[in-house]
């Protein structure tokens, strides 16, 4: 082998590779895609004859499905929302004031956002029990709550150290109250930082199946996690169609809120260092 | 900083105005995160269970669960599981397959790299739930895979039957690769072009510029990267319970499964929180073993 053709097989080598972990990587997804629109659907991928709206129509017509959308939507919102709300709280404090035990709390706190859930989910279902939440959606947010909050307080206070404290300072000249300050002057300036925890924590719980497959027992108040779940693990694959087009719907959110953390994290950036000037 | 540190220092008058603004976090998180995990380390010592006698009186049976569990054969299996699970698909898998796609799509065509880049992410931000079905249905009998060897004359086999672990934790590649992807992506343009050039200068391989230069000098970033994988991937569950529900029989059942089983299935509670704990131990001492690889 010549140098030249060494040179050859270094330039194609990689491409060829990368192809194949890239052709791996798209026949499972190309099926869930192709299936959707396919009105004969096989667990295999398959050229359709002919396409076809209707699985989505029919999935979406479903009053169940509706409702296990609406669910998930008020669950990962809900969610979202109170932990952008007391994370800033939290995170004001942790950011702003002299506090003997700021470090090991923060430590505590990073520790805590590493915590794999799954280990506390048996005595979560104790407590639950205990406290009358089980089967409750709004215990099932709760819950949401409580385990996003460490990675939500941690996030925010590094968000929140780099707002400078001299525009807050000019606010209380002006007379404005500490609250004042946050929800005026801070909350704007952090707007991507806050965007960033709020996409964070609503696709992890928008795509979380154990939880609330835990802590819930009704169907009539399962999720779209959970939804898709009974569709494929309690009554066997019979529609693929269907089941590929809710599959697809219920995977949109988190997809769109990927791209948009994209866009917002990288002009965020350039916005703050906008401010600085 | 120093602006900070003197507002602050003019703020210590209001001593206790922190306390409102962290309760309610606090009390949030002592409720549903903290106090569940105290009583995972009660429960495991009582005989806590939904259903038969223990149901009726709770009672302290000491260390009865930790024995229990390390006279069950399946509670070994299911470590030895997680174990295999672990290494396969996070450190190999996940590390290894992340940080080759990262090195091999440096300075490559930017289109190639948008397109293979895109499908990787796709896996990523894809639902577990989603992954699972997609992964199922591309191993199943009937599935993709066979029918493309069926095309080429080679008989169909059953995955899920007969490499279900293999399964798993492909399914597990596929869904987590994205992330050190991303990860080692960023590392690598990070290293100047400089110390790499420098090295060519002075006669050095591409294999010796790898492994005697990039690698060192991304190092910290391999061993934070591996660590959140591992973490990650140690609580893997509804990936494995979708696809193999364990099975068959316990040839997939990894930790997470197991509690799942002896919990809910079960029922008994106790000896579910026991395994909790055994799980909740196992990433502790990972995160202290990162913490100190971070150190060195």
């Amino acid at each position: 082998m010549n140098s030249k053709q060494r040179k050859w097989i270094y330039n194609i080598l990689p491409y060829t590779i990368l192809a194949i972990v890239g052709i791996c990587f798209l026949l499972p997804l190309l099926w869930v895609l192709v299936a959707s629109v396919d009105p004969h659907a096989m667990q295999s991928l398959k050229m359709p004859d002919r396409l076809t709206g209707n699985n989505y129509v029919d999935v979406l017509k479903n009053p169940d499905n509706q409702r296990a959308f609406l669910i998930g939507l008020l669950m990962s919102g809900g969610q979202a929302l109170m932990v952008v709300l007391l994370g800033l709280l939290a995170a004001y404090p942790l950011s702003r004031y002299q506090l003997k035990f700021k470090k090991p709390f923060m430590l505590t706190i990073l520790f805590m956002t590493s915590l794999p859930i799954t280990a506390v989910m048996v005595p979560v279902y104790q407590l639950f029990l205990i406290l009358k939440l089980y089967n409750n959606i709004f215990g099932v947010i709760l819950f949401f709550i409580a385990s996003a909050m460490p990675y939500g307080i941690w996030m925010l206070k590094n968000f929140m150290d780099s707002v400078s404290i001299e525009l807050e300072e000019a606010a209380w000249i002006d007379g404005a109250s500490v609250f004042t300050g946050i929800r005026k002057v801070i909350a704007p300036l952090m707007v991507p930082g806050i965007c960033t925890v709020a996409i964070f924590t609503f696709s992890g719980s928008w795509g979380n199946f154990f939880v609330p497959y835990i802590l819930l027992q009704s169907p009539e108040r399962f999720p779209a996690s959970l939804k898709i779940y009974q569709f494929f693990g309690q009554y066997g694959m019979a529609d693929y169609g269907k089941l590929a087009a809710f599959s697809v719907m219920y995977a949109i959110p988190s997809i769109v809120l990927y791209i948009l953390s994209q866009r917002f994290m990288s002009k965020g950036f350039s916005m703050q260092g906008g401010m600085k000037g | 900083m120093s602006s900070l540190a003197v507002a602050s220092a003019g703020r210590r008058r209001k001593t206790w105005t922190w306390l409102y603004f962290l309760l309610p976090s606090l009390a949030i998180m002592l409720v549903f995160f903290i106090y569940p995990i105290i009583l995972t380390v009660f429960y495991s010592f009582t005989n806590l269970a939904l259903t038969g006698e223990a149901a009726k009186n709770l009672k302290f049976i000491g260390f009865d669960n930790y024995t229990h569990m390390f006279e069950d054969p399946t509670v070994r299996t299911s470590i030895w599981n997680t174990l295999v699970f672990l290494i396969g698909s996070a450190v190999v898998g996940q590390q290894v397959l992340g940080f080759l796609i990262a090195l091999f799509m440096k300075h490559k065509n930017k289109w190639f790299r948008r397109v293979v880049g895109t499908i990787v992410l796709a896996g990523w931000v894809t639902p577990e739930i989603v992954c699972a079905l997609c992964l199922y249905s591309f191993f199943s009998d009937e599935g993709t895979l066979n029918a493309m060897l069926q095309s080429v004359g080679i008989p169909e086999v059953t995955w899920l039957y007969t490499v279900p672990m293999i399964t798993i934790i492909l399914a597990n590649i596929w869904h987590g690769t994205a992330f050190s992807m991303l990860v080692f992506q960023a590392a690598l343009d990070d290293v100047p072009s400089e110390i790499e050039e420098a090295a060519v200068v002075d006669g050095a391989t591409k294999w010796q510029i790898l492994t005697r230069v990039t690698i060192p000098y991304i190092k910290e970033t391999i061993t934070t990267n591996m660590m959140l994988v591992t973490l990650q991937t140690l609580g893997v569950f509804g990936l494995i319970y979708a696809m193999t529900g364990g099975g068959p029989g316990t040839s997939t059942t990894t930790l997470p499964i197991f509690m799942y089983n002896q919990a809910f299935v079960n029922y008994q509670l106790g000896y579910g929180t026991a395994i909790s704990l055994l799980l909740l131990f196992i990433g502790i001492i990972l995160s202290l073993f990162y913490i100190r690889s971070m150190r060195d």
